[in-house]
């Protein structure tokens, strides 16, 4: 049945010609134009620059912060979609609007106000300040601004199945004498579970590569808040394409083998929600 | 099947022609010249002025309009981007091996560097110390940077032209206390920037973390950066001027291939000419940038500390030689780092 | 157990609006009392200067055009992915994806490799004058290429759920592919596509690193508004560089309330219809 409804539908000539025309021009030629670059390099060129105790040290803030920025975004973002999604108070509309936010303001405003906000004259930083934390030019000040970047993520990737998941199952659980807290363990987190790491590896991959907002905040310092694309920038102002695209071209796959990942998931995922939407 | 690569061919053509719709270049008509100056952070308030009086003085000359369009950024960053193909009719660059790396990409021709006065240096500057109000921490010379408590700021040598000049500055100092003892100045300059709190990636993003943000004790900055700071925060800090600095010399040039092209070389080689003129020179030292004419620069012997001994580029053996000695990869600011 | 229930919820929700207020609401506010710090008359002079003005303009441009093709692209990939089955469609699913984790450093990057001066088509773009990296069009390519999936990723979980059944039977009856998209498809995709629309053109109004690299910064030229903001900024001009990106703030928070309204109105119908 399913191979049947290949051609019923018209206009698969159509949409796959402007798909993958579209496609190649904005993002496939680009990408291979990087692609050729870096094969300037012979392989263990490519492997002695990405080697580089620098350029480690840096993969090592950029997935370190991105993955514990992703994880807080992942426990918020259950708490919001769930809050969102079950209960009634005021201002929820409000609140639900604000998620994202983070998509509509530019980065660089968003690193200069989080950085004034968290220095130790800001704010929230002289509050920690008086604890002897220090936010803003360390690396919890890069977590604070990839938390502001991933926050819609999650929160929107977890709603909808939320919002497909009928209480019948909850009811049964508890009538069958399951405690709120198992139920919620045993029959609503393996629902939104895909949902929940499809978010977080969306969230984790944006995170990885954020530029503007981190620079303001981190302080740079080489070995300790050096992020890996203001190593790429510093080798392109050294003139240096080929190690600059080499260690582009890791990320690049980083994220490319993230996204693979968060699709399959999402492929689960959306039989779930048909599921839920229609077998019902 | 047909009617689908049609309408395809349609839409593709429909899409790169709402892109490059903008694209196409404005070129100067007969009344108006365009000029596009391509140079660095700290030149914003120089060539602001500077355009005026040039404006004026390009009119008197031709009869003609000028109009300069700006832009400003790291110098490394924006030399990049000229090599690239942003289309500047001068580059007003932090360092000579930033415009060097512009006629490597083949559109400035050799021998650029004497083709205006003064290896091509309208103005220099030198690199100084910025500390709070009262000077709490007590920094009089390069040897206070590497006590324990100072936090320091400058940005990063790798991505910021004037933190090169920093860098060199501090390694002139070293040399002459050690007696040009290589090992000992490394271990000099190791210290200063494990004193180093925020290594920001360009000088202004330096100078913001110092008086903004209020990290660090001192900021290493241009001597222009630091007076601009001091005149907008009277109250707040104080200029310390080292015993030992470094002459920056600022380079200049016409971008060859770009100005044959628009057909805009008068107007280019005036602008930059002009700038060697009384009037410029001036301006150059009202923004506190050292007029390259003694006799103007004598007129500001109250601002400028013109007792300070300077080193210069030449005594690093030129710019092609510092960089790959010291701030290429693997070179001696890679190993202090990495020898944490 | 109730009461229970009941503490949990509040807990949650103050949890929530606390997160949501250190994160979102404090950046805010701090941009717009640093915005009005020195009156309004100052605030009125920044906002209304020659460049921020042209530097709007431009970013209106940049966003709309980006906006425009991503719409087309987006409706297309959206219905290829979900009436048709075929090979590599998961592939190219993550392809179309791929933009959303790139950084922007690196999209701006891969358009200079491509089209800047050494590479192998620049001297054909040279011939034609046609100029694509630090001009407009390099800027607009680059705020389609971040914005690339946005359209798509909204109708495709839409499309997905609604199944094709009633496509397969209008294609019987003999309607044509465009009839079928008008009258069965569109009705809907409806709030998703302009829920699609409202964030493209959010997120490519407030795109910075990847228009950073390509935009050559000339001034009143290929300046956008968040490119504006950092020159103010490198300026020390610190309250015209918080005035400007109040704009941005209040744009922002208009799309967003634009959306919100879109997302009620389209709960409200898809209510009425059950």
């Amino acid at each position: 049945m399913k191979r049947s409804n290949k051609r019923i539908i018209p206009g698969f000539g159509l949409s796959m010609g402007v798909t993958v025309t579209l496609l190649s021009v904005i993002v496939l030629i680009p990408l291979a134009s990087l692609v050729i670059f870096t094969a300037q390099l012979s392989f263990s060129d490519i492997i002695a620059v990405i080697t580089r105790d620098r350029v480690l040290a840096s993969f090592k803030v950029s997935f370190l912060t991105a993955f514990v920025a992703s994880l807080i975004n992942a426990v918020m973002g259950v708490i919001l979609a769930w809050v969102l999604v079950r209960y009634d108070f005021p201002f929820k509309r409000i609140l639900d609007g604000m998620i994202e936010l983070p998509f509509a303001l530019p980065t660089a405003v968003a690193g200069i106000a989080l950085t004034s906000l968290t220095a130790d004259k800001g704010i929230i930083g002289s509050f920690f300040a008086r604890f002897g934390i220090k936010i803003a030019y360390t690396r919890a000040g890069i977590t604070v601004a990839l938390v502001f970047i991933g926050i819609p993520f999650v929160v929107r990737a977890v709603q909808p199945v939320l919002e497909k998941l009928d209480g019948s199952l909850e009811e049964a659980a508890s009538t069958l004498g399951a405690s709120r807290s198992r139920t919620f363990r045993q029959v609503i987190f393996p629902e939104i579970m895909p949902a929940v790491f499809t978010g977080f590896g969306l969230a984790f991959g944006r995170c990885l590569g954020e530029y503007g907002s981190v620079v303001f905040i981190a302080g740079n310092q080489p070995f300790e808040t050096e992020i890996t694309p203001l190593i790429i920038m510093s080798e392109l102002q050294e003139y240096d394409y080929a190690s600059a695209t080499a260690i582009a071209l890791v990320m690049l796959a980083a994220s490319f083998l993230i996204l693979f990942l968060v699709n399959l998931i999402q492929v689960r995922n959306s039989k779930i929600l048909r599921g839920g939407g229609k077998g019902a | 099947m047909k009617k689908n690569i049609r309408a395809i061919a349609l839409l593709s053509a429909a899409v790169i022609g709402l892109v490059s719709f903008a694209g196409c270049s404005d070129s100067s008509d007969e009344g108006t010249v365009i000029l596009t100056n391509v140079s660095y952070d700290p030149t914003r308030e120089l060539y602001e002025a500077y355009n005026e009086i040039f404006a004026q003085h390009w009119n008197e000359l031709t009869g003609q309009e000028v109009e300069i369009t700006q832009s400003h950024g790291g110098s490394g960053k924006q030399a990049l981007e000229v090599a690239n193909g942003l289309e500047a009719d001068v580059v007003t660059l932090a360092l000579e091996y930033d415009v060097n790396a512009v006629r490597d990409a083949g559109l400035i021709e050799d021998g650029w560097v004497s083709e205006f006065p003064n290896d091509s240096s309208p103005y220099t500057s030198t690199i100084v110390f910025l500390v709070r109000k009262g000077n709490p921490k007590d920094i009089h010379d390069w040897d206070d940077l590497i006590k324990e408590d100072v936090g320091i700021i400058t940005p990063n040598p790798k991505t910021s032209g004037g933190a090169r000049w920093n860098y060199l500055a501090a390694w002139g100092y070293a040399d002459r206390a050690y007696g040009g003892d290589e090992a000992k100045t490394k271990e000099f300059i190791k210290k200063l920037y494990e004193n180093v709190l925020v290594l920001d990636s360009g000088a202004r993003g330096a100078t913001t973390t110092f008086v903004e943000n209020g990290q660090g004790d001192v900021l290493l900055a241009w001597e222009n950066e630091a007076y601009l700071s001091v005149k907008d925060y009277p109250d707040d800090y104080e200029i310390i001027t080292p015993s030992v600095s470094i002459l920056a010399q600022p380079s200049v040039a016409v971008v060859d291939k770009v100005v044959d092209k628009r057909g805009t070389r008068d107007a280019a080689e005036e602008y930059l000419n002009f700038l060697y003129s009384d009037e410029a020179q001036r301006i150059a030292g009202d923004n506190y940038y050292r007029p390259y004419n003694k006799t103007i620069l004598n007129e500001y012997a109250d601002v400028f500390d013109l007792n300070v001994d300077l080193v210069t580029i030449a005594d690093f053996g030129g710019w092609d030689e510092a960089q790959s000695k010291h701030f290429a990869d693997g070179g001696v600011f890679d190993e202090i780092y990495e020898g944490k | 157990m109730r009461k229970e229930s009941k503490l949990v919820k509040w807990l949650l929700i103050g949890i929530s609006f606390l997160f949501i207020f250190v994160m979102l609401v404090l950046p805010l506010v701090t941009v717009i009392t640093e915005a009005l710090k020195q009156g309004f008359a100052v605030y009125a002079e920044a906002i209304s200067d020659k460049y921020t003005v042209k530097a709007l303009l431009l970013t209106l441009e940049a966003a709309v055009t980006a906006t425009v093709i991503n719409t087309i692209f987006g409706l297309f990939a959206a219905w290829l992915l979900t009436k048709f089955h075929f090979r590599g469609k998961k592939l190219l699913g993550s392809l179309i994806d791929l933009p959303v984790t790139v950084s922007p450093i690196i999209a701006g990057l891969i358009f200079v490799l491509t089209f800047g001066r050494q590479s192998a088509i620049y001297p054909l773009l040279e011939k034609l004058d046609i100029k694509i990296v630090f001009a407009v069009p390099g800027i607009i390519l680059a705020t389609v290429f971040v914005t690339f999936p946005f359209i798509s990723r909204e109708l495709i979980p839409v499309l997905e759920a609604e199944g094709t059944d009633e496509e397969e039977a209008a294609a019987l009856m003999g309607a044509g592919g465009f009839t079928i998209f008008r009258k069965i498809t569109f009705p809907h995709i409806k709030w998703a596509f302009l829920y699609g629309v409202v964030l493209c053109a959010a997120r490519a109004m407030g795109e910075f690193g990847a228009v950073s690299v390509l935009s050559g910064h000339l001034r009143g030229k290929t300046n956008t508004l968040p490119l504006h903001v950092e020159i103010l900024f490198n300026e020390f001009k610190y309250v015209p560089a918080f005035a400007v990106s109040s704009i941005l703030v209040m744009t922002a928070i208009v799309i967003l309330v634009i959306r919100s309204v879109v997302e009620y109105i389209g709960k409200r119908e898809s209510e009425n219809v059950h």
